[in-house]
């Protein structure tokens, strides 16, 4: 059985799913949320590459470089409010985070 | 085509099983170790899927930088492991229902894909032919020039995350003493000396 488009983006569906689970499951762990949105951007890049490689067109490849500079952009930023919370309040325990509600 | 195969269900297989490693290992640090073994596998499927300069792209920023970074922040963050799976199943079904109702949507929106005849011809940079130009030529022939406002766009970005994490982990400690060049230059003796005639026989006061 050849392998055909639906595959890969099977796999990238399971692996956006296991994303949004992580969100839901880790409520201690603000750190673990941050990978789970990596898991995510890179189950949107395996998409992006399986169109452009099965349609043949480039542009898929060029975007996916674009979503991984911003993931990188994003890693960065989050860990850093990650560690200037842990400073004041010394977790990073979901349920802690209460101070933005309005 | 079976070696090929046999490679996708084996690098398909092995990113799931990295990625629900990823959710359910205790340890922060593991988790970070299982999210590079995913990358490294998803870097296998984009190999198989033809695109080697994504793929190589994807284990330099995620395995190099990306996940040395989380590494570096959970270790450096004192987390007590044993409460981190407090209320582990209370948050579980809604979980598992949210999960289960959006993959199941996914595949079924996913295994009956065709690509339209259509398609073909509004392709904006059709890829060329692999036995004529490698696939990194082919990325670098369009990404810096079709797309090269794109490509600056990226490195703003980088920048200002770059700037921002700075700005917002730096931090000025009280009472660490630190040479303040222009103060020093700014100093002038007026403002420190003073010349008090000492009157003989009183002395200071």
């Amino acid at each position: 059985m050849a392998i055909g488009l639906s595959h890969y983006l099977t796999v990238s569906g399971i692996l956006f799913t296991l994303g949004i689970f992580g969100i839901f499951l880790n409520r201690k762990n603000l750190i673990v949320i941050l990978m789970s949105i990596e898991l995510m951007l890179l189950a949107v890049n395996i998409n992006f590459v399986a169109f452009s490689s099965f349609l043949g067109d480039l542009v898929g490849q060029i975007f996916t470089m674009i979503v991984l500079t911003v993931a990188a952009a994003e890693a960065a930023i989050g860990l850093a409010i990650v560690v200037v919370f842990y400073r004041a309040r010394r977790s990073i325990a979901v349920e802690d985070i209460n101070q933005l509600k309005g | 085509m079976i070696a090929a195969t046999l490679a996708f269900y084996l690098f398909a297989g092995l990113a799931v099983v990295g990625a629900v490693n990823v959710i359910f290992q205790r340890n922060p640090v593991h988790s970070v170790l299982w999210l590079i073994f995913t990358f490294f596998n998803a870097a296998g499927l984009f190999v198989l899927l033809g695109a080697e300069f994504v793929a190589m792209i994807l284990v330099i920023v995620y395995v190099g930088a990306v996940a040395v970074l989380f590494l570096f922040v959970v270790m450096m963050l004192d987390i007590n492991i044993a409460v981190i799976r407090e209320g582990f199943l209370k948050y579980m079904w809604a979980g598992l229902l949210v999960g289960g109702i959006l993959l199941a949507e996914l595949i079924t929106v996913f295994a009956a894909w065709t690509i339209s005849d259509s398609a073909e011809g509004l392709r904006a940079a059709p890829t060329p032919d692999p036995s004529a130009m490698s696939n990194t030529e082919a990325i670098g022939q369009i990404l810096y020039t079709d797309y090269i406002y794109l490509f600056q766009a990226s490195g703003i970005i980088l920048l200002v995350a770059m700037i921002g994490s700075i700005v917002l982990t730096h931090r000025t400690r009280p009472g660490v003493r630190k040479q303040i060049i222009s103060e020093q230059n700014a100093r002038r003796p007026i403002d420190t000396l003073e010349i008090i005639k000492v009157e003989s026989g009183k002395g200071l006061q």
